[in-house]
């Protein structure tokens, strides 16, 4: 029962907050998150399967029984580390919303610990139906984050946001269903949503064409939450609008569901789909990257910068997770957690000047580092480590991800993948892209002649420089962000036969031995062609 | 004969119960007519409580329906959703009158009082979806169906003193005779093709038609008019264009009666119509399947693209009504034993949440008036944040956001649908749901997130006992999936045939 612990304590926070009253609403769920992290980092401890492909963890409650759906749960060692991303973050977001956030409090840190046990509840998930659910749930405490609390245009974009999502995640609890029922047929009429058992059936036992659906069906729901390029249009104007805790969410976990999602069911269950079709993904995702990044370039404002600068990033992410092989997947996995470390981080920075000046123009501000010096390090800092400076985390993945895509030839000796050096290449521009208009942004607003918007008095009651809140927030960030830039080894270790164990049948489908007829080989030569 | 007037025994307390509402109502102590409301709940609970016993296993195995079972199901949450109805019409009638009385402006006087005749009518409607279980011919089918809706016309025009209600129940009147002679001239076909009444003999005779290369055309074409006759009870396209008229010119209260009541019962009957020619090999013969489908498929899209467009709240809630229609006939395309199963859940959960927000639209009131347009309910959280909300929980459930009730029920039929292989049908349904969040969005933004405006300044909560409804059928839309396998179960059982 340790994980359901772990999903209802955010819940029974909610319900404390409801009924006390709102001044200390904020403490009760500062108290509750940190309880999480404290049982969460417990459970990691004692968790024995790090570095293998096992589940554990695991607990059984059977439920609606005719749809032979569950409520089971547990994790492999990548789902525990996105667990533990998220118990980590809701803490410092319900810490740095303290000051921000001033009016219907209550409500505030309640949606903000149900969204806690909804993104759990998606890592967690041993269950279609459960798995859904959570994903789904996300969205609910989202729309209202950023709906009552959020910037200017807050109700276009709250509504854009849920619609974008609910549509795309409709078509795949189609595909879900669509397997499951799959399933039913071969198993003469007992339903299961199993994870795991549907993975099995759906990657040795179905057709071609059947796995191009399926594959199609959860794409549509996964690629917007990623967001991969032509779906994205959501995301700029969410996390601008949203307030700084829904913005590092968003950013930090949320847009991890989408590539979670991509490795928990694309990868296990739609092999040979997915190999015909992943030059076509990560045509899109370069798309993304360079797209996104050209985007930046010409922003004024920081947050919307640094939300582009997040489709960019994932477009790598993606890449690594599509090559199919080890050192790209570790990367991908890798990245998640990394981007979620950074660009939270970032946002929270971009929140405290928000705070501050309430401007978001790179026009209007400039020069901070004289009068916040410890704001401008740690944006300093951060800007780096989302650039991928060789030392912090994001070097790592990113490089990861790069150079797993490199050696994705078909004709690579141990793990042939359908990409190669040609993507690889053109998806390191947007590195290049990256370093400019980060740096562009960094020498504007922290350094330069000292710009500081016209201040009608009575705007804020913060110190000029960050208060010792602001920088206990940022502090575990940036530890993190460096100790997997220089050990990134002991996490690369911890998830290696997760990664193996979703990847063992894919050499085989990319280079099959005798049979020359089958769908991947025609793929290959059109690789060879272009 | 003894044995078919036992399963009638819910029918009886509502009979009585609507006999003793028509005549409380017209009592001239104030106390009685009052409490008028209670009696309806007191007899509506009677009727839920005695179905165990009525339905023992032995009375079940002598009867000689189609399916013995259904009433079971159906007649239980039929008189529970009922109490559910009846509390979001407490209040309703005579509301003026009544007050001027109690301020001796008025005296009593039987003639201008119709609260008891108002629960009278609507325990006899209930009623008539009990009767259409029990069902074993065409004529006992058509007079339970017209049962149902007789009274229903009378509710609309006597719901409010205004002229649309009028013109609601002359509109609805008018196009349900004309169903209604459709519906007839099709059992009238169904006769020719068979040459009986009897549901189980039909079954037999439409069996040995299909041995020998097919239904009689005959057949095929009276089906088809009885099921487009029954979209009228379901409100589905091309059948559905009074729904938004008549929803929004009767009382909330009303209203969600129509949404649940009628379509429950039209629903049934078009089950138990396709009962008849059977699903062979799961699928329903051509011509039946072509036409469901294709109305089923208008249904969704007219209906939640017709909710886009509104400004009035009920006649907004009328189209989405028109588009759970459309869902339904999904589970009946798909056929037993999963489809039907999940109509008959769908049906409880959408009738115990779209409650909701019907009771939250009746609750409310601007200057003595009801309220109607979705400006009205800007800002709701702001007088009163129990209904608004129950109003955003019960869109929501109706939206299908998980975990709420209604995801469950669209769970079911989906996967009914993907089970009959109906995919296409199926993807559409999830195109139409991604449709509908545009306008249940707005609902759960107007009510939760806007700022009043100056017209809905004056709008407040008035009425309690549509409140208590509202939040209770939130509470359900909340909790109820913790029931839904023993709802399912219950369904299942619901939905056997009897052994040959």
């Amino acid at each position: 029962m340790t994980l359901w612990l772990l999903l209802l304590i955010p819940l029974v926070g909610a319900a404390c907050i409801f009924v006390a009253k709102a001044s200390i609403a904020k403490w009760i769920a500062l108290g509750v998150s940190s309880l999480v992290l404290v049982v969460s980092i417990l459970m990691a401890v004692q968790f024995d399967q790090w570095g293998t492909s096992q589940t554990g963890l695991v607990s059984h409650v059977s439920w609606l029984t005719q749809l032979g759906v569950t409520l089971d749960v547990g994790v492999d060692s990548v789902a525990l580390l996105l667990v533990l991303l998220t118990t980590l973050l809701t803490p410092l977001c319900v810490w740095g919303s303290f000051t921000a956030i001033t009016s219907r409090r209550k409500e505030y840190y309640a949606w903000l610990l149900i969204l806690e046990t909804a993104m759990l509840g998606v890592f967690s998930a041993q269950d279609l139906i459960l798995f859904y659910v959570s994903f789904e749930l996300t969205l609910v405490p989202m729309f209202f984050l950023i709906a009552i609390y959020g910037g200017k245009n807050r109700a276009h974009a709250s509504v854009k946001f849920f619609i974008y999502t609910f549509t795309g995640s409709l078509f795949t609890l189609a595909g879900f269903v669509y397997v499951a029922w799959l399933y039913q047929v071969s198993q003469y009429g007992v339903w299961s949503f199993a994870i795991h058992d549907l993975a099995q059936f759906a990657s040795t036992n179905l057709e071609y064409s059947q796995q191009c659906w399926i594959l199609l069906a959860l794409l549509a729901g996964f690629a917007v939450k990623i967001p991969v390029f032509p779906v994205h249009t959501w995301l700029p104007l969410a996390h601008t609008e949203a307030p700084t805790a829904g913005s590092v969410i968003l950013a930090g976990v949320l847009l991890k569901l989408g590539t979670f999602g991509v490795y928990r069911f694309v990868l296990p269950m739609v092999p040979e789909a997915l190999v015909a079709y992943a030059p076509a993904i990560a045509v899109l995702a370069i798309i993304g990257i360079l797209y996104a990044a050209l985007i930046c370039w010409v922003q004024d404002d920081i947050k919307k910068l640094v939300a582009y600068s997040s489709i960019s990033h994932l477009g790598f992410c993606v890449l690594g997770l599509i090559a199919l092989n080890p050192i790209a997947l570790e990367g991908a996995v890798l990245y998640m957690i990394n981007h979620g470390l950074s660009t939270g981080a970032l946002f929270f920075l971009i929140g405290m000047m928000y705070e501050r000046y309430h401007t978001r123009d790179m026009n209007s501000i400039g020069g901070l580092a004289k009068k916040m010096p410890v704001w401008s390090f740690f944006m300093v800092f951060f800007v780096l480590a989302s650039v991928g400076l060789p030392g912090l985390n994001g070097f790592i993945s990113e490089f990861m991800c790069l150079m797993g895509t490199f050696i994705a030839t078909a004709d690579a000796p141990q793990w042939p993948g359908v990409l190669g050096p040609e993507y690889a290449a053109i998806a390191a521009i947007g590195m290049v892209l990256a370093a400019m208009y980060l740096l562009i942004m960094v020498g504007k607003v922290v350094f330069g002649k000292l710009k500081e918007p016209n201040q009608d008095g009575a705007l804020s009651s913060l110190p000029t420089d960050l208060s010792p809140r602001e920088i206990g927030i940022l502090v575990p960030l940036a530890a993190l962000c460096l100790w997997i830039g220089v050990q990134p080894t002991v996490l690369t270790d911890a998830i290696r036969g997760s990664v193996e164990e979703v990847l063992a049948p894919y050499p085989r489908l990319v280079q099959p031995e005798q049979d020359a007829t089958s769908t991947p080989i025609v793929i290959e030569k059109e690789d060879q062609h272009g | 004969m003894a044995d078919r007037l036992w399963f009638l025994i819910p029918e009886l307390i509502l009979l009585v119960g609507a006999i003793t509402c028509a005549i409380g109502g017209l009592a001239n102590t104030a106390a009685i007519r009052r409490h008028v409301g209670f009696i309806a709940c007191a007899f509506l609970a009677a009727a839920c409580i005695s179905i165990p016993f009525v339905y023992t296993t032995e009375h079940v195995a002598t009867a000689d329906t189609l399916l013995p079972n259904i009433g079971k199901y159906v007649k239980f949450f039929a008189a529970l959703i009922g109490i559910l109805l009846v509390m979001t019409s407490g209040g309703l009638m005579d509301r003026k009158y009544e007050h001027a009385i109690a301020k001796g402006k008025a005296t009593f006087s039987a003639l201008r009082t119709s609260g008891g005749e108002y629960h009278a009518l609507l325990l006899l409607s209930i009623a008539g979806v009990m009767l259409i279980c029990e069902a074993r011919d065409l004529i006992w089918l058509f007079l339970a169906l017209e049962l149902v809706s007789l009274p229903t016309y009378v509710m609309v025009a006597i719901s409010r003193w205004s002229k649309v209600a009028q013109e609601a129940a002359m509109k609805y009147f008018f196009l349900g005779a004309v169903s209604a002679a459709l519906m007839l001239y099709g059992f009238a076909l169904l006769y020719g093709a068979t040459g009986t009444f009897v549901f189980t003999e039909m079954v037999d005779v439409f069996a040995a038609q299909r041995a020998e290369g097919g239904i009689a055309v005959f057949g095929q074409i009276g089906l088809l008019l009885a099921i487009f006759g029954l979209c009228y009870k379901i409100a589905a396209a091309p059948m559905h264009l009074y729904a938004p008229d008549v929803y929004q010119g009767a009382s909330a209260a009303v209203t969600a009666f129509l949404a649940f009541i009628p379509k429950t019962a039209g629903m049934l009957a078009i089950i138990m119509l396709c009962t008849l020619v059977g699903w062979d090999e799961n699928r329903l013969p051509l011509a039946i399947e072509t036409a469901l489908w294709v109305v089923a498929v208008l249904t969704m899209l007219l209906g939640n693209i017709g909710a886009l467009l509104q400004t009035s709240a009920q006649r907004m809630l009328g189209y989405s009504s028109i588009a759970h229609s459309g869902y339904m006939l999904i589970g009946v395309i798909a056929g037993p034993p999963l489809g039907i199963v999940a109509v008959l859940v769908y049906l409880v959960i959408y009738g115990a949440t779209n409650t909701s927000a019907f009771a939250t639209l009746a609750c409310l009131s601007r200057d003595g008036d009801s309220v109607d347009s979705l400006e009205d309910i800007s800002g709701l959280h702001k007088r009163n944040s129990l209904a608004a909300t129950s109003l955003a929980v019960s869109s929501g459930s109706l939206l299908g956001i998980p975990p709420l009730f209604g995801f469950w029920g669209k769970l079911l039929l989906f996967a009914a649908g993907i089970a009959a292989g109906q995919i296409l049908l199926v993807l559409i349904a999830v195109v139409a749901s991604a449709i509908s969040a545009w306008y249940y969005l707005r609902l759960i933004g107007l009510s939760l997130l806007s700022s009043t405006t100056p017209r809905s300044e004056g709008v407040s909560v008035t009425l309690k006992w549509p409140l208590i409804a509202a939040v209770l059928s939130a509470i359900i839309a909340i909790g109820g999936p913790l029931v839904l396998s023993s709802l399912m179960a219950y369904a299942e059982q619901a939905v056997v045939m009897p052994e040959e």
